[in-house]
């Protein structure tokens, strides 16, 4: 119990890096041993986190737990400063899910050139680096682990991607950079406007009140982080990194940028930007709601264009995580409940998708749309769990999606006090009809390439056969979630309703003042 | 008093309480055919049936106990206000009743679903006294209580069942319906390939029929009606080979969607109107007691109705429910005519107060629910009069009576609606079962005029079963249709002597006109179908017994469901027992409505019942059927295998020719919604935003990317190179290796790019340190 309350989170973010070193030391021809050892890194930091989340404190989910606050970097006043609670456990729990399962899809697909010895140490430094991220309290460390994720996934695109792979890695990799500079930018502003002279969220939040930061300037800051983790979500106009490096990606490349990395960005919004600038959030939320709903449209639209299956869902995640953006730009506990919800499920339907994608694209050598079909009569398995995903990727109610994407909707009828209530309403039609895109694009892909007969040049493809037993392995757990979450969302809503119901305390505060202040 | 009453509700609890087994039993059903159905004998359909008939016995034993229950409260009903089980306490409902009133209150058993939100509602009610922010339903907020600061919990949402007169009444339809289909289709799909997936569909949909019929929530209903949707799709699409079939389930659900629309913001406005509450019973309260006001009402009774229109085959969204026919016929008699698309006249009856009183139907004369109603039950009837297909003819026929149910409730008529929709599952579930074994003796063609004709000599069963079906369905007395059509036509309160909520003239000449046609179009299928002579090729034959039982008690039922609600006029005049009267009024309409509905403004009456307008409309249904008889009987004298006249008036007279054209187009509406709506999506709009994301967006990206490059290598030559040339020329070795290092630098990008973007990431943080 005190190994897992001062140990425990670090154990769990640094035992994949402690993998990969380890990796290191083994000849590259050693292919079982690598994945073997990959597998259990990820699964010791499996276990370790399943401990955490079995001794989380759940009716206190509102405060940090297992927290670690140690001297780190002095000159410039960062700690190692890491802590959980229940914004960042769900998180914490696709990440620690995710990744193994991608380890053991791996098992016989690693994409070409090979090497899995670089390709799954790249998959066990990501995985520390998305663990971080989650658990760091100190804006630096959350810096820190935030940058470690772009190396590994700039190689993993790069080296193992398709075709276009040095373009769509090289765009990932400065796109995303370009974002972190601004999002460092107002960090640094932070560190010196409040004067506080620390990077601890929570004290940075309380200084910033304090001290009373005008709202020009929380503004400003604001626009900072904005870029840093928009571009990461990504928002429209800032998506058009994601189709290439999603479609030029290797299938466990795409799983794990859809599943957790995309979410990097919307948690830093609820976990830094709102709690830290709430007065800048106000101003933003408007425009934040706004480019949430164009992107919803537009990334719909965008999927109806396609004619690449892979494509096609990297265009639906600008699209579903839109409603992720809407609800938090309603800045209330419903918005940002659903928000926090629809990442979770985003990533993992999202990341089935592109687990199907890959397997598809493994039998049929292709992912033209117009090319394929008839899955159900050739990979009658498959062609199931495809239709099981889309109908959750679509939000359909009774699966995960759906609670992302309804409360969302509902809470932009209603939002904060402090923004204006007609405009929501008309993001919120907006966004409602989103859903019927959805439900076209999604269905139409279904019905090209699961329904009607095999085409011609696949219908005696020996290649082309049923789900195998890694996929079963890797697929099921997501799977059964998806169902599991529909019916009970309450597993994700219990946990997370308290700590966002501080941040929606803080925007009632700052409205019941501003109204005090104007009434008075 | 009281303890005896609260006795015998007890006795009675296990079945109220332990209702959510009816849907969970073909839930389970669901789970065990997909995982070992295709290892069974019967390929799990015994599964399916095990559970529908379990389900069905437990449905009709919930049934008989509410009766009796609303018979014991009918004896001493004062007691019975205080007489609702909701989690094992009684306590007083329906604050709104006048004493000795309640009857048949909905019981409630819920649980926690899950807890999202705060309760904003108390916390900022400080700050909408303060007239900042917007009131979450209009003016019905601030009556704040003071507690401004009340400590802050978790929103509980809940899930649960909902008893009353509507749900067992669908719960009753739903398993004897599903029951008969599943015994039907162990014939009917016989040898099917994916027989197992056909039944684990049944139970599925039979499951979420009856999940969203419980419902004590919005939500839930919501997730109940989105998931019959997925079910409809599936069925539909259950031989998805062929692209027709696959087109038409992904049209059904689509379709569906676009009215999703409306019931996802219909339920939203109500969930902040209520006060921040799903519950369908806080809903409907406040809606009565006046505290959520008319205006918002009205707006989510509008925006319900778009939900009405697509779930329930409403005019404009009408399109998908013909083109479902794809799918198997016991599918159709099922989801398609019986239960699933009623599901949004079930709606608007489990909140009718918001319907009521949003449309102000007391006392009206015509309304949006009243006015859609009309034009789908005549533009539905006039459809069906061109079809060749029988089973477009029942389609377009259910869209035409779904829009009778639409209008009755548009017309106050609540009881009316709902009987109606009692006896049309029966009889029209009859008629498409009855449709479905026809094309089984004519090798599965559904084609009238091609395949069919005198059949009524091959499968005396069916012809039999099909007539009563066709008798009921144009309210030939004393059949089910004809009384509930009665008192539709009744509700309107037109008629001299009806009385009711207002004087719905223009429904009620639609209402006339549907009941001439649906006569009329109904004897051209039985001719076309059954009389004159055999059409198809090879002998046709009976089907067997799996198809005929249910045919028979499906007729057996269209023969009688009617006698439930009978006019006390009419049994005192034929000296029957007086209990006999308006039992399905007694047992179905809620204290929810009786009394719900009894303020003032929005007095809710019933209507009287009417001998001569029950004459006249019989006569017109009469009269047009014996039209169409005559027309076919003349034709036949003609030419024995004529189906049409080859020289008629549609082809002689210009404005019907016209009227013809229209009509064997289907108005237009799927050139407007395939052809320029989703085409239109698809094709340009969606084109358009690729292009504009590769060109404009992406370029802006590469231009910068570009732009990028030109400045490094401005940098590198004149910058440094000079710098290099100009001081270390001396050693030309470490120059070429310098050199060598800054172009593998720039050939590889990032590292310049990283440097650039850092640099100028400092000199940001200049400007927003020392500018802000």
């Amino acid at each position: 119990m005190d190994f897992l309350n001062s140990w425990g989170l670090t154990a769990m973010v640094f035992a994949p890096l402690v993998g990969a070193v380890v990796m290191m030391l083994i000849p590259e021809r050693d292919e079982e041993l690598h994945k073997m050892v990959a597998l259990v890194a990820s699964v010791v930091s499996f276990i370790i986190g399943a401990l955490l989340l079995t001794n989380f404190d759940y009716g206190a989910s509102g405060t940090m737990q297992f927290g670690v606050d140690r001297s780190w970097i002095d000159v410039i006043n960062a700690r190692y400063s890491i802590g959980l609670d229940g914004m960042s456990l769900p998180l914490i729990a696709l990440t620690l899910l995710v990744t193994p399962l991608v380890i053991i899809y791996s098992w016989n697909h690693i994409p070409s050139p090979g090497n899995a010895k670089a390709f799954l140490m790249l998959i066990l430094v990501l995985h520390t680096g998305m663990l971080g991220t989650f658990v760091a309290r100190d804006l630096v460390l959350f810096f820190v682990f935030f940058e470690v994720v772009l190396l590994p996934m700039y190689f993993m695109i790069g080296v193992w991607g398709g075709e276009d792979r040095l373009y769509a890695s090289i765009k990932f990799f400065l796109y995303t950079l370009f974002g972190s500079a601004f999002m460092l930018v107002s960090f640094l502003a932070l560190y010196w406007l409040t004067g506080s002279e620390t990077f601890n969220m929570v004290e940075l939040a309380a200084q910033v009140q304090a001290e009373g930061l005008t709202r020009n300037q929380q503004a400003l800051l604001f626009g900072g982080m904005f870029l840093g983790f928009g571009i990461k979500v990504p928002m429209f106009p800032f998506h058009t990194w994601l189709p290439d490096a999603h479609t030029q990606a290797p299938t466990q490349g795409s799983v794990i940028l859809a599943a957790v990395l995309l979410k990097l960005g919307t948690y830093g919004f609820v976990r830094i930007a709102l709690p830290i600038l709430p007065e800048g959030a106000v101003v933003w939320a408007p425009w934040i709601g706004l480019l949430a709903v164009i992107g919803i449209i537009y990334g719909a639209l965008g999927c109806l264009a396609q004619t690449d299956m892979k494509r096609l869902i990297a265009f639906s995640s600008v699209a579903h995580m839109g409603y992720v953006m809407l609800g938090i730009a309603t800045l209330t506990d419903f918005g940002i409940n659903a928000a926090i919800f629809g990442m979770v499920a985003h990533g993992l339907i999202t990341g089935m998708l592109f687990f199907i994608a890959g397997s598809v694209k493994e039998r049929y050598h292709t992912l033209e749309i117009k090319r394929l079909g008839g899955l159900l009569i050739q990979a009658p398995r498959m062609g199931w769990i495809l239709g099981i995903t889309s109908m959750a990727s679509l939000g359909l109610p009774g699966l995960a999606g759906f609670w992302g994407e309804f409360p969302a909707i509902l809470a932009a009828y209603n939002p904060n006090a402090g923004l204006n209530t007609t405009l929501f309403r008309v993001y919120m039609v907006v966004a409602a009809i989103g859903t019927v895109l959805a439900a076209a694009y999604l269905l139409w892909l279904l019905q090209r390439t699961a329904f009607g007969e095999p085409s011609e040049e696949f219908a005696d493809d020996p290649n082309i056969h049923d789900t195998v037993f890694t996929e079963w392995v890797a697929w099921v757990p997501m799977l059964i979630l998806i169902i599991v979450l529909g019916f009970v969302p309450g597993l994700i809503f219990d946990v997370t309703n308290e700590p966002v119901s501080l941040i929606g305390d803080v925007f009632e505060n700052m409205s019941s003042d501003s109204a005090l202040g104007t009434g008075g | 008093m009281f303890l005896l009453a609260a006795e015998e509700a007890a006795a009675h609890s296990w079945l109220y309480d332990n209702v959510w087994l009816i849907p969970a039993l073909p839930a389970a059903a669901f789970v065990l055919i997909l995982f070992f159905g295709k290892r069974l004998p019967n390929k799990g359909a015994e599964i399916g049936i095990a559970a529908i008939v379990t389900a069905f016995i437990l449905a009709v034993l919930t049934t008989f106990t509410w009766i009796g229950d609303i018979a014991d409260s009918g004896a001493h009903s004062e007691e019975a206000h205080s007489l609702v089980v909701d989690g094992g306490e009684a306590i007083p409902v329906d604050l709104t009743a006048e004493e000795g009133e309640v009857r048949g209150a909905p019981i409630i058993n819920e649980v926690e679903w899950f807890g999202i939100g705060t309760d904003a509602n108390r916390a900022t009610l400080g700050t909408e006294a303060n007239g900042h922010g917007e009131p979450a339903g209009g003016e019905g907020d601030t009556h704040a209580d003071s507690d401004g600061h009340a400590e802050k919990s978790a929103f509980s949402i809940s899930i649960g069942t909902w008893v009353d007169g509507q749900s067992v009444m669908m719960l009753f339809v739903v398993t004897f319906i599903s029951l008969l289909v599943h015994i039907y289709s162990t014939d009917y799909v016989n040898g099917d390939r994916r027989y197992t997936h056909y039944f684990a569909f049944l139970s599925l949909f039979t499951a979420s029929m009856l999940f969203m019929v419980l419902s004590s929530s919005t939500l839930q209903l919501i997730v109940g009606w989105e998931l019959v949707g997925v079910c409809s799709f599936a069925l539909i699409g259950h031989w998805w080979e062929d692209q027709a079939n696959s087109d038409a389930a992904l049209k059904a659900f689509l379709t569906n969607r676009v009215g999703d629309i409306g019931l996802l913001i219909g339920m939203t406005i109500l969930y902040f109107a209520a006060d921040q509450s799903f519950s369908i019973k806080t809903i409907n309260e406040m809606a009565v007691a006046g505290d959520i006001s008319k205006g918002t009402l009205q707006i989510a009774a509008l925006c319900l109705m778009a939900a009405v229109m697509s779930k329930s085959g409403q005019f404009i969204l009408h399109t998908w429910l013909p083109d479902a026919m794809a799918g198997p016929t016991p599918v159709s008699a099922l989801i398609h005519a019986a239960t699933m698309v009623v599901a949004g006249v079930y709606m608007i009856g489990r909140l009718y107060p918001v319907f009521f009183v949003g449309f102000g139907i007391a006392g009206g004369s015509i309304n949006v629910m009243a006015f859609i109603g009309g034009l789908t039950c005549v533009g539905g009837g006039l459809l069906a009069f061109v079809q060749r297909d029988i089973k477009k003819v029942l389609a377009y026929s259910t869209v035409s009576q779904l829009g009778y149910m639409v209008l009755a409730l548009g017309m106050g008529a609540y009881t009316a609606g709902m009987f109606h929709l009692f006896t049309h599952a029966f009889f029209k579930a009859c008629l498409f079962l009855g449709a479905g074994s026809v094309s089984h003796a004519c090798h599965h063609s559904f084609d009238m005029k091609a395949d069919m004709g005198g059949l009524r000599k091959y499968m005396p069963t069916t012809f039999a079963t099909f007539m009563i079906g066709t008798a009921a369905l144009a309210g030939i007395p004393p059949l089910a249709g004809f009384w509930s059509k009665d008192e539709i036509l009744v509700g309107a309160g037109v008629w001299p002597g009806t009385e009711g909520n207002g004087t719905y003239t223009i429904p009620f000449i639609f209402g006339m006109i549907t009941a001439a046609m649906t006569a009329a179009y109904m004897t051209r299928a039985v001719w076309l179908t059954f009389f004159g002579d055999y059409r198809g090729h090879e002998e046709p034959h009976e089907s067997g017994p799996r198809i005929t039982v249910p045919l028979v008690i499906l007729a057996s039922m269209a023969v009688v469901v009617g006698f439930f609600n009978m006019p006390s006029g009419f049994v005192k005049a034929l000296r029957l027992p007086e209990g006999w009267a308006h039992k399905f009024e007694d047992w179905v309409e809620p204290a929810g409505v009786a009394t719900f509905v009894s303020k003032e403004a929005n007095k809710f009456t019933h209507a009287k019942p009417s001998l001569s307008l029950a004459v006249v409309a019989t006569a017109l249904a009469v009269g047009a059927g014996f039209l169409v008889w005559n027309y076919y009987k003349r034709l036949y004298a003609m030419d024995p295998k004529a189906t049409e006249y080859t020289n008629g008036m549609a082809s002689r007279i210009p404005p019907l020719a016209a009227g013809h054209r229209v009509l064997e187009n289907k108005y237009y509406l799927d050139h407007l919604y395939t052809g320029v709506i989703a085409g239109g999506t698809k094709g340009p709009l969606a084109r358009a935003a690729n292009w504009t994301n590769q060109n404009i967006l992406d370029g802006l990206v590469n231009a910068v990317g570009s732009t990028s490059v030109v400045a490094g290598r401005f940098i590198y030559r004149f910058i440094d190179q000079g710098v290099v040339d100009g001081t270390v020329n001396a050693s030309g070795s470490t120059a070429s290796r310098l050199g060598q290092l800054l172009r593998g630098m720039q050939s590889g990008q990032v590292r310049q790019y990283a440097t650039l973007m850092f640099g100028a990431a400092t000199v940001l943080v200049a400007v927003f340190i020392f500018a802000v």
